[in-house]
């Protein structure tokens, strides 16, 4: 019997005859006419009108017509939700079948028809197939609770499927394991702080005992779901790891892959002088090639993920570059690729292999392939200075071939070799002007103009060539124009004789003719440069250029990090987060590495893997929205959004001025952190405009300190003010702290840039206080690439005076060799509590009184435990003195007063009652 | 997740169309036809995204086959379940072709509903599918309680690739090591990268549950055994492979049957197979392999409209051993107006629309050589881009294995039926073929 004659019917009144059909007596002829219905819905014709047609033949015995029938109903239910009901009491009976499969086939297809008068009905068979007695039927099951939640979430949990689904975690089948885990793991993502997965040691061991037994599909999702853990030190890494390694032999390329992430991620925690983890680093090359044998589909996403691998740990298959040498017959996305991970793996131990293989791959016949060749011989070169020489030999061969994109390609990386390596190679530059005929594409053409313009002393037609180039001068790209300007201006600037003409005349085509702002700009730029001082715009316009960095093209390192945690997944092929190219909620999850396990220090302290993961920024990229933001309002607020927050965001005004800080200072490693609404209800709304002193206070228990030791002022630990991400690569994270009278600001400068930062200085807005440098920032060595340096800048409060908004915000410009960058970043108040701030009982009793009501305020303080006397010690290391103290009714009072530097003094009463967490404190404040 | 699946034929027509998530529209379908198979160039990615729809696509025969999604999914797993779809339909029905397509849509409707649940992949080994979906009209009454649950147990169990209760008159198993060995050349004859990629395939029909052992001669496994002094006579030579040599092999993968925890600790290699054909591993290696043919090239341009080729093959291998299937295919430039051919041994033909000439020759033993000599004849041309002189290519096939491996023991245990390891007849066989064997001009 074929069934491919249902595919062919076309006629008119079909649908009518189908009806007849569908209503017949015979069992047979209703199946065919079942089936001529799923081959019409399949090839896109609307056979929607026979619903209920089809759904009356859902009641039959038959298994093949049956499925037949689900089927249409999953794809015709929503346009008719009425009709659909209908269909309910068939499944719940089937839910209730004595054959498991029949079972599992109604609660499946329940679960894919996405009307909300099924989903009730779903709810009760549903919770009876999680806890069936068939295994079949709960693997069914599980998958069903994450189709229902995608339909309705909030019903999932109100009905509490969630824990009966973790429950299936322990499951003793590992299907129904496998099943689990991949729905918990879809739902948990669309919940993004939930602790919905709750992975604990007990957990992750049984998914490591499931995942020798369940199928390579169930492994696969047990290892994306491993992957998302994170161990508590590093012997748990290990023990995981070494749990792991065995599936690096499957067979199926995608266990290879997650496999693969897992041990990635968790080596991180690894301290890299361990035996095990140099074991691990050459157990992963083998698995790795083997995939460049699989199909070419899978081998494009091995490659394109072992690109990302290559960068991060290139140790791994430094040894392995002939496996990636092109084959004839590759696809030609795998040719590229492979191309891309043998300029990575060039080093000066292969560089010939790899040169002869590029040069053969410049000859083939794909275009784009070979102009890739071409222009990974120009990287050869600048990676690897041995061969730079060689290279620039094969290249000058390459242009004899007279082929058009070779030619053109290889003069765009000679520029670079140039630029790389100044004064060697600038012999051949007679042969590339031979060619200057040839080029026709904006980028060959810029990088010509600019070797004519920066050799213009050696090419003795300088002036003929840029004129040849300027007759079409509006009707060249950009790019071109920019260049041909800067290379006119250079050659004037060199034989300002012969070529005043030409100068006026690509100035005035620039200025006056051009619409392009960055054109006009430029050129104006030099106009006047050239006319005001000469001398001067020697200097400018012929300064000598950096070097240009060996690898241009590598991915940011916190991209890499992230992209590294996505191994196997969509993300890693197209090399972008998954928020580039997933809607909704899903994508939003940035995922990080683990903290690097530092290989001098002690592999004891459990604390090190701990602590780590809160400090460090998340890997934000920001949106294009985010980046036009900052440009208007200069990004006024800290990411305190992102980073687990040791400073609460600023939002209640002066008003909260110190109540802001409050938390920070706190510096309580367990949970004591105080919620600002909190505060804001136990605030008067008295309090007016005067700011509010009491709320700080709370800060300065200090509980981190010892018990009853004058600590000396709280620190709180360094927050990220400058993502590297919006500064070209300069990360700059900071904290406030007052040592022997004098206000510090710790700075920590990282380079997360390819090229060395030098010149570095820093300047303050106008602010509050009058904070300002009291001396330059003293950074005296180069800042190289991926380094941090500390550095501690002294302040002090004789700069100029504005009110800011919050009170405390300070607004940070700080300038290197490559650019200026603005934060702003919020002090602790205490920072301004001065030694002397202790004054008279008898002053303090008088002034107490004589400080008007409207500039007292009053709040409480919640969960501190420590008693009157510890807590007076603790305030007393900021600088906040008690002058007083009384008991009344199981209240102990103190009275404080503290000085800020511009002379302000703030005076408080703090009742602490004995047994309660929660401090009442009277702030008044005289001015 | 995946959240659909189509089946095209080459003309962009849906044959197959299963939608498994809300967020994939019927638009999805037609975004793929015109935008991969209407577009006029080759595939560039097999991976492409159109308007924030990731599309996967493979290629059988004439027939395309896509996995859509519109979130971050596991892309290795969505090509190796494609794979595996295609390995599931020709179980069922032979080849992929748009007529047995179309003959057997409703099959492959009720094997995607079983197969991809809410698109995550589900048990798709064919031995389990088979017992449950047979296209016979079944009727649920038509199983036992016993056999439902039999079923059952098998699609979720630990081994879900063999059922209980099989059972055979004569037991007997079948190895065969299939290799294929892969050399790149520079025209000098320096070899710029060489391995071989090999399998070994088994097929069994054995009674009950068997446990089995499968032993080679790894360098790993021998050189422990020599070193701890232990001597393990069950395994010498069994089955007719010296072991003396042994190889080093740089990876290998198994089967899901085979305990990898048990090879990543003790390097052993135990499974219990599934009943019939399947692929037991894969492996590959560097090291000191054997190159059966030697191709030595010399390409002459006599003057702008003639070239002058002489090939020369030597096998490498001994002189008792016949190489068979034998074809060198000497590429031509695609301006060649005629050819002569002169060759000692074999067929050799010029191939104008292959732009190749192709020699041939049935057998050939070991330690011998061969040559072949042709002129060119080329039309003049002014096209300024030089031939790109493709290199000359092999094809082979001989009767060992050129990575040197050899079977050293297959134990079978059957601890419930009354059958031993003796009773099993046991047969091995090598086969070396030529991957991609291609020397440069």
């Amino acid at each position: 019997m074929t069934d491919s004659k249902y595919f062919t019917t076309t006629k008119k009144g079909e649908i009518f005859e189908l009806k007849a059909e569908l209503n017949s007596d015979k069992k047979e002829k209703k199946k065919e006419a079942v089936k001529k219905v799923i081959a019409s819905m399949t090839v896109g014709k609307d056979v929607s009108a026979l619903f209920p047609d089809v759904v009356n033949c859902m009641q039959t015995d038959n298994l093949e017509l049956k499925k037949l029938v689900y089927l249409y109903l999953m794809n015709y239910a929503k346009s008719q939700p009425d009709m659909a009901i209908m269909a309910v009491n068939t499944f719940v009976k089937d839910c209730e079948d004595l054959n498991p499969l029949i079972r599992a086939l109604a609660v499946r297809t329940m679960g894919c028809i996405r009307v909300d008068k099924i989903t009730e009905y779903l709810c009760e068979p549903l919770r009876k197939c999680l806890k069936d007695e068939d295994p079949y039927v709960r693997k069914t099951a599980a998958v069903c609770v994450a189709k229902l939640h995608d339909i309705n979430a909030q019903l999932v949990e109100d009905q509490g499927f969630l824990d009966t689904l973790k429950d299936l975690i322990s499951d003793s089948n590992p299907m129904v394991v496998a099943n689990a885990v991949a729905a918990l793991s879809e739902i948990a993502e669309s919940h993004p702080n939930s602790n919905l997965l709750d992975l604990n040691p007990q957990t992750i061991n049984k998914l490591l005992t499931a995942l020798n037994e369940c199928t390579e599909w169930g492994q696969i999702f047990i290892l994306d779901c491993l992957a998302s853990y994170l161990p508590r030190d590093d012997r748990e890494s290990q023990s995981i790891c070494e749990r792991v390694t065995p599936r690096l032999s499957h067979a199926n390329s995608a266990v290879v892959l997650s496999a693969v992430k897992v041990l990635m991620k968790f080596m991180e925690m690894l301290p890299k002088d361990l035996d095990y983890y140099g074991t691990l680093l050459k157990k992963l090359a083998p698995p790795l090639v083997t995939l460049l044998s699989a199909e070419p589909e899978l081998q494009y996403v091995a490659l394109r993920n072992i690109n990302l691998i290559v960068q991060k740990r290139p140790e791994i298959l430094k040894h392995e570059m002939k496996v990636f040498f092109v084959k004839y017959n590759d696809p030609i996305y795998v040719k590229l690729e492979k191309l891309d991970i043998m300029i990575r793996l060039a080093s000066q131990a292969n560089i010939a292999q790899v040169l002869a293989e590029l040069k053969e791959y410049a000859t083939e016949v794909d275009v784009d392939f070979v102009r890739k060749a071409v222009r990974a011989i120009g990287r050869c070169a600048i990676k690897v200075e041995q061969s730079a020489e060689r290279c620039v030999s094969t290249l000058l061969d390459l242009i004899q071939t007279k082929v058009n994109y070779v030619v053109q390609e290889a003069i765009v990386v000679i520029k670079d070799i140039f630029r790389k390596y100044p004064n060697k190679y600038e012999s051949v530059i007679a042969t590339l002007c031979e060619n200057l005929d040839s080029l026709d594409e904006p980028e060959a053409r810029a990088a010509m103009i600019w070797i004519v313009g920066e050799y213009a002393e050696r090419i003795d037609n300088a002036d003929e060539l840029l004129e040849s180039f300027l007759e079409g001068f509006h009707d060249e790209s950009t790019q071109v124009q920019l260049q041909l300007l800067t290379a006119i201006v250079k050659l004037f600037l060199k034989k300002p004789t012969e070529t005043q003409e030409l100068v006026q005349q690509v100035l005035s085509l620039a200025t006056q003719d051009s619409d392009n702002p960055d054109l006009r700009d430029r050129g104006y730029i030099y106009w006047r440069l050239l006319s005001t001082d000469p001398v001067a715009a020697k200097e400018v316009v012929l300064a000598e250029k950096p070097l240009i960095s060996e690898e241009t093209d590598l991915i940011e390192p916190t991209l890499l990090e992230e992209l590294i945690c996505h191994i196997g997944t969509l993300a890693s092929v197209y090399h972008k987060p998954p928020s580039a190219f997933v809607e909704g909620s899903r994508g939003v999850q940035h995922k990080r590495l683990p903290p690097r396990a530092g290989s001098g220090e002690s592999t004891e302290s459990p604390d090190v893997g701990q602590s780590g993961p809160s400090e460090a920024p998340p890997a934000v990229i920001p949106s294009q929205g985010d980046l036009l933001g900052d440009l208007l309002n200069l990004d006024l607020a800290p990411p305190t959004a992102t980073v687990p927050s040791v400073q609460p965001s600023m939002q209640m005004g002066a008003m909260d001025l110190l109540g802001g800080g409050l938390d920070s200072l706190m510096g309580d490693e367990s949970d004591t952190v105080i919620k600002l609404s909190e505060r804001g209800t136990a605030m008067p709304a008295s309090l007016g405009g005067a700011p509010a002193v009491g709320g700080g206070l709370g800060d300065l228990f200090d509980l981190g300190g010892g018990v009853g030791m004058p600590t000396g002022s709280y620190v709180a630990p360094k927050t990220v003010w400058l993502l590297a991400m919006k500064a070209k690569g300069l990360e700059i994270s900071g904290t406030f702290a007052r040592r022997g009278g004098i206000i510090q600001m710790d700075l920590s400068l990282t380079n997360k840039a390819m090229s060395v930062m030098t010149d570095f200085a820093i300047q303050f807005n106008r602010n509050s206080f009058g904070l300002a440098p009291a001396g330059p920032l003293q950074v005296l060595t180069p800042l190289s690439p991926n380094q941090t340096i500390d550095v501690s800048l002294p302040l002090s409060t004789s700069g100029p005076v504005m009110k800011m908004e919050p009170l405390n915000n300070l607004q940070v410009a700080v300038k290197n060799n490559i650019d200026v960058f603005y934060f702003s970043c919020q002090y602790p108040l205490s920072l301004l509590f001065v030694e002397d701030g202790k004054m008279d009982r008898q002053v303090f009793l008088a002034t107490w009184k004589d400080i008007p009501n409207d500039n007292e305020a009053q709040f409480q303080i919640k969960d501190i435990h420590l008693n009157s006397d510890v807590a007076s010690n603790k305030l007393q290391g900021s600088n906040i003195f008690t002058i007083a103290k009384r008991t009344v009714e199981g209240q102990d009072m103190l009275y404080q007063s503290v000085k800020l530097t511009n002379g302000i003094w703030v005076l408080a009463e703090m009742r602490i009652q004995t047994g309660n967490p929660n401090y009442t404190v009277n702030g008044n404040k005289e001015t | 997740m995946i959240g659909g699946l189509f089946i095209y034929n080459h003309k962009g027509e849906v044959l197959i169309s299963r939608v498994y998530r809300d967020d994939i529209g019927r638009n999805a379908v037609d975004a793929f036809r015109v935008n991969v198979i209407h577009a006029r160039q080759q595939v560039r990615s097999p991976v492409t995204n159109i308007a924030r729809t990731s599309f996967f696509h493979v290629k059988r025969s004439n027939i395309w086959l896509a996995a859509v999604t519109k979130q971050n999914v596991n892309a290795a797993m969505v090509f190796e379940f494609l794979y595996k779809m295609c390995d599931v339909m020709t179980a069922y029905f032979g080849k992929i072709s748009e007529e047995n397509i179309k003959n057997n849509f409703v099959l492959i409707y009720e094997l995607l509903d079983e197969i991809l649940d809410f698109g995550y992949p589900q048990n798709s080994e064919t031995g389990a599918l088979k017992t449950f979906i047979t296209q016979q009209g079944i009727k649920s009454q038509h199983h036992t309680k016993e056999e439902q649950s039999q079923i059952t147990s098998q699609v979720t169990g630990q081994i879900g690739w063999r059922r209980e209760g099989i059972k055979y008159r004569r037991n007997e198993l079948f190895l065969d090591v299939l290799e294929s060995v892969n050399l790149l050349m520079s025209p000098q004859g320096q070899v710029l990268s060489a391995h071989v990629s090999g399998r070994v395939v088994m097929k069994s029909y054995l009674s009950g549950m068997p446990e089995c052992k499968f032993g080679m001669n790894d360098k790993i496994v021998i050189d422990k055994q020599g070193k701890g002094g232990t001597t393990d006579d069950s395994g010498k030579s069994e089955l007719g492979g010296s072991g003396k040599q042994s190889i080093a092999i740089d990876d290998c993968t198994f089967h899901q049957c085979v305990r990898l925890s048990k090879f990543d600790s003790e390097r052993s290699i135990s499974f219990i197979p599934p009943d019939g054909e399947y692929e037991l591993m894969r492996y590959r290696t560097t090291k000191d392999i054997i190159l059966p043919f030697r191709v030595i090239p010399l390409v002459r341009e006599v003057g702008r409209t003639k070239l002058e080729v002489k090939v020369v093959i030597k096998s490498n291998f001994k002189p008792s051993l016949l190489a068979q299937k034998i074809e060198v295919r000497i590429p031509t430039p695609l301006n060649t107006s005629g050819v002569q051919v002169i060759c000692m041994k074999g067929k050799a033909k010029y191939k104008a629309s292959e732009n190749a000439i192709v020699w041939k020759i049935k057998r050939m033993a070991g330690m011998k050589e061969s040559q072949i000599s042709a002129e060119i004849e080329l039309l003049p041309t002014n096209d300024k881009k030089k031939w790109a002189r493709p290199p000359i290519s092999m094809n082979f096939e001989v009767p060992f294995a050129p990575s040197g491996l050899k079977v050293r023991y297959l134990k079978v245990f059957e601890p419930k039926l009354n059958y031993s390891d003796h009773d099993v007849i046991k047969w091995v066989r090598y086969i070396g073929r030529s991957g991609i064997y291609e020397t440069r001009c």
